[in-house]
């Protein structure tokens, strides 16, 4: 259902904003009635274990929705036994990565493997509007692995995506040293396909 | 108060008399009056950080946007705001409220008094630590960067341990204090047995009473020992006390590596598991959010909704039997904070990040459920101050808790984890509405007993403190948490203005929350005069350590 995080963000907002207003508007409404004189007719009478129920079916349900409706979800759980179209290992010490420059093509998957050698820090891939496609963790000594499917083309800056201390921005100007501006480019169907179809 | 000039009513306010006052109301006003203070001043660092990331523009001087000051601003701002405002609060409501409740002197004064000042001077060192020697590893600690001295001064590490553990020494005082309370097995306890005294405080009474009734047998336990609020405070204080242990541990371990870079050891700090650290951390730390705050909001809810009405809450015994889950449910949740943890095991993500995260839905969705049904059954109500701010407390945590259930799912964390979103959406709306609005809610109610009948200077700046603070809580929660959703991270650096209109949207709504702080600050300061400010912070002059219920 949704193909990328700025799908599924977007989908977010509005339903977010929407339960925003309600439950403004129903505590609102309910504090104005608590207060009137007259006898108030309720609109709904929500019978207790209804409620339980709508409770329970929200919370589960929420999880039930995104496994289905998010691809990436059921990829991250299986990612062990799924075979990349393409892996890169990425090293990171001292406020510095170590990696190549990355690359792939519209639709492939693509294994991150990061290590930290000394304290935590995020990998987090950025669109050039500052959104986000996706991050992770970077757990220090331990084996950080994020396998993603790109669904989207484009070229993405990487960002550390956890503070791990002062050191990671530049002291007088505050631009941050660990942002890797084009870390990964990902090259696009359409274009790919049309090089295929010249040649 | 009419014939009595400004500076009259500055320096005498209303007719507040410390003289008159006990020891206990004393304490009480003490931690309140330290409470608003550090709430000035998390305001303020608060609106410092909106404004550096406004980007170059911002007003500020530049030493704001430099790294290690900003970060600083960072680490200490939830110290100074959770413990040294927020644990000030709740503690010293809840040293008046169990006495008056349980109708038994509260265990100790002197350790009443300790508690205040401990936390106090914990506060303030902790924050010292930050403001002189840019000691920022974050209130997330996460290992090893608090020891790593390339970045930090030792110093300041030292300073910042020593203040956090005077915090928790202080947290441990007031655990003491409210459980020898509880306990003491004198006036209406007096025949009462331990066991009694601790079903009723687990909520396992309420429980009992209503597997009795779906048997159909007649209920455990007609008169349950302990009044609701009391089972609630109880029961957050379990909450409270495992978390003290564990910010504890964490801080020994901190100064353990800080005195061995001292003597020259310096030890391997990858001789502690980052991840195993971090699940034990956030296991500790998660009880101050998901038990702590849940349970004793849950407990104000209940109390302030049969103080407003006057009548019995309504399905006491689901709420007694609810306080139990939320035990269970508080101890296993954490793991939601290392969803974007790969190495993390899956079925911890599923069973404790999502599934049981998911409980707290059902958990404070009841509380919410109950007090607005007892409020709905004693209507036509007043809206009086008390009533509103309750309102405005179950909006906060109607808008926040979903806010956070949403982040508590492997799909979304992969895009929003560390993004302003769960910071904003989710635990400022939680802590600035939801909390904050019930403890003024209670602070209103508990007002006139705590002061004696002071009358307040304005009812007019009452409400304009409270249409500022809220609608300013909620636009700063919402639009911050808008440009997470754009990708803004909650723990980074932007200095060229990146989210700019956000930031600035953001910043509008926060100086409305400081705006409301300073209202308050005066209403307050009006009424009971700068004398009786200082005259809170003398000896009392009489021995009575409760007030009596009347």
């Amino acid at each position: 259902m949704f193909a990328t995080s700025l799908e599924l963000l977007r989908f977010h907002w509005v339903a977010y904003t929407i339960y925003a207003l309600m439950i403004v508007s129903v505590i609102a409404w309910f504090g104005w009635n608590l207060t009137r004189k007259e006898k108030v007719r309720s609109i709904i009478r929500i019978p207790f274990y209804g409620y339980m129920a709508f409770l329970i079916m929200a919370g589960v349900g929420h999880h039930i929705f995104t496994y289905n409706s998010i691809p990436w979800v059921e990829e991250d759980i299986k990612r062990h036994e799924i075979k990349p179209d393409r892996s890169y290992l990425i090293e990171v010490a001292d406020h510095k990565w170590k990696m190549p420059q990355m690359r792939a093509k519209e639709g492939e998957k693509v294994m991150f493997d990061v290590r930290s050698k000394d304290l935590t820090y995020g990998f987090g891939l950025f669109r050039k509007d500052g959104t986000m496609v996706f991050q992770m963790q970077v757990v220090p000594k331990h084996k950080n692995t994020l396998l993603w499917t790109f669904r989207e083309c484009g070229n993405f800056d990487i960002v550390s995506t956890e503070y791990s201390g002062p050191a990671q921005y530049d002291k007088e100007t505050g631009e941050d040293l660990m942002f890797v501006k084009d870390g990964m480019v990902v090259e696009c169907k359409e274009k790919n396909e049309k090089i295929a179809m010249k040649e | 108060m009419e014939n009595k000039s400004f500076k009259e009513l500055l320096i005498n306010g209303t007719n507040f008399d410390a003289d008159s006052l006990t020891a206990l109301q004393k304490i009480t006003l003490r931690a309140v009056v330290m409470s608003f203070v550090f709430f000035g001043l998390v305001a303020l660092e608060g609106m410092i950080m909106r404004l550096v990331e406004t980007g170059p523009s911002n007003p500020l001087p530049k030493m704001f946007s430099h790294p290690d000051h900003f970060f600083s601003i960072m680490t200490v701002h939830p110290i100074v705001g959770i413990f040294g405002s927020t644990y000030q609060l709740v503690f010293a409501a809840f040293m008046f409220l169990v006495p008056y409740l349980t109708k038994k002197p509260l265990y100790s004064l002197k350790l009443a008094n300790f508690v205040w000042i401990s936390i106090t001077l914990g506060t303030a060192l902790a924050w010292l630590a930050g403001f002189i020697w840019k000691y920022a590893p974050l209130y997330t600690l996460y290992w090893p960067l608090p020891a790593d001295m390339k970045q930090f001064s030792l110093i300041g590490g030292f300073v910042f341990v020593i203040g956090v553990a005077l915090i928790m020494i202080g947290t441990l005082g007031f655990i003491y204090n409210i459980y020898a309370t509880i306990f003491a097995r004198t006036g209406v306890h007096k025949d009462k047995t331990m066991k009694e005294l601790l079903i009723s405080g687990f909520g396992i009474d309420g429980l009992l009473n209503l597997v009795y009734k779906l048997l159909g047998k007649p209920p455990y336990s007609k008169e349950p020992a302990l009044s609701l609020p009391v089972v609630a405070i109880f029961r957050g204080t379990v909450d409270t006390f495992l978390d003290a242990i564990v910010i504890l541990a964490a801080g020994i371990l901190v100064l353990v590596y800080l005195v061995s870079y001292v003597t020259g050891f310096s030890w391997d700090v990858h001789a502690i598991d980052s991840l195993l650290y971090k699940n034990f951390f956030w296991w500790g730390l998660d009880l101050v959010a998901d038990g702590l705050v849940l349970i004793y909001v849950a407990g104000s809810w209940y109390l302030l909704a049969t103080i407003i009405t006057g009548k019995k809450l309504f399905m006491e015994n689901v709420a007694r039997a609810a306080l139990l889950l939320e035990l269970f449910v508080s101890w296993m949740v954490w793991s939601h904070h290392l969803l974007a943890d790969q190495p993390q095991p899956e079925m911890m993500k599923l069973i404790s990040g999502e599934m049981v995260t998911a409980f707290e839905l059902l958990t404070q969705g009841l509380a919410l459920f109950i007090t607005l049904v007892t409020l709905w059954k004693a209507r036509p109500l007043k809206f009086t101050p008390p009533l509103a701010y309750l309102l405005g407390g179950l909006v906060g945590f109607g808008l926040a808790v979903p806010a956070g259930i949403i982040q508590a799912d492997m799909g979304m964390n992969r895009v929003l984890h560390n993004t302003q979103w769960i910071s904003f959406a989710h635990f400022h709306i939680a802590l600035i509405v939801g909390l904050y609005m019930t403890l003024y809610s209670a602070l209103y109610v508990l007002w006139p007993l705590v002061t004696n009948n002071t009358k307040l200077f304005s009812t007019k700046l009452t409400w304009a403190h409270y249409w500022l603070y809220l609608i300013g809580g909620i636009g700063m929660g919402a639009f911050a948490g808008m440009a997470g959703l754009d990708g803004m991270l909650r723990r980074h650096l932007y200095v060229n203005g990146e989210f700019n209109t956000w930031m600035i949207l953001a910043a509008i709504f926060g100086s409305m929350v400081l705006i409301a702080w300073f209202i308050f600050l005066a209403n307050i300061v009006l009424s009971i005069g700068l004398k009786g400010l200082v005259g809170i912070f003398k000896p009392a002059n009489n021995s009575i350590d409760y007030v009596e219920v009347k």
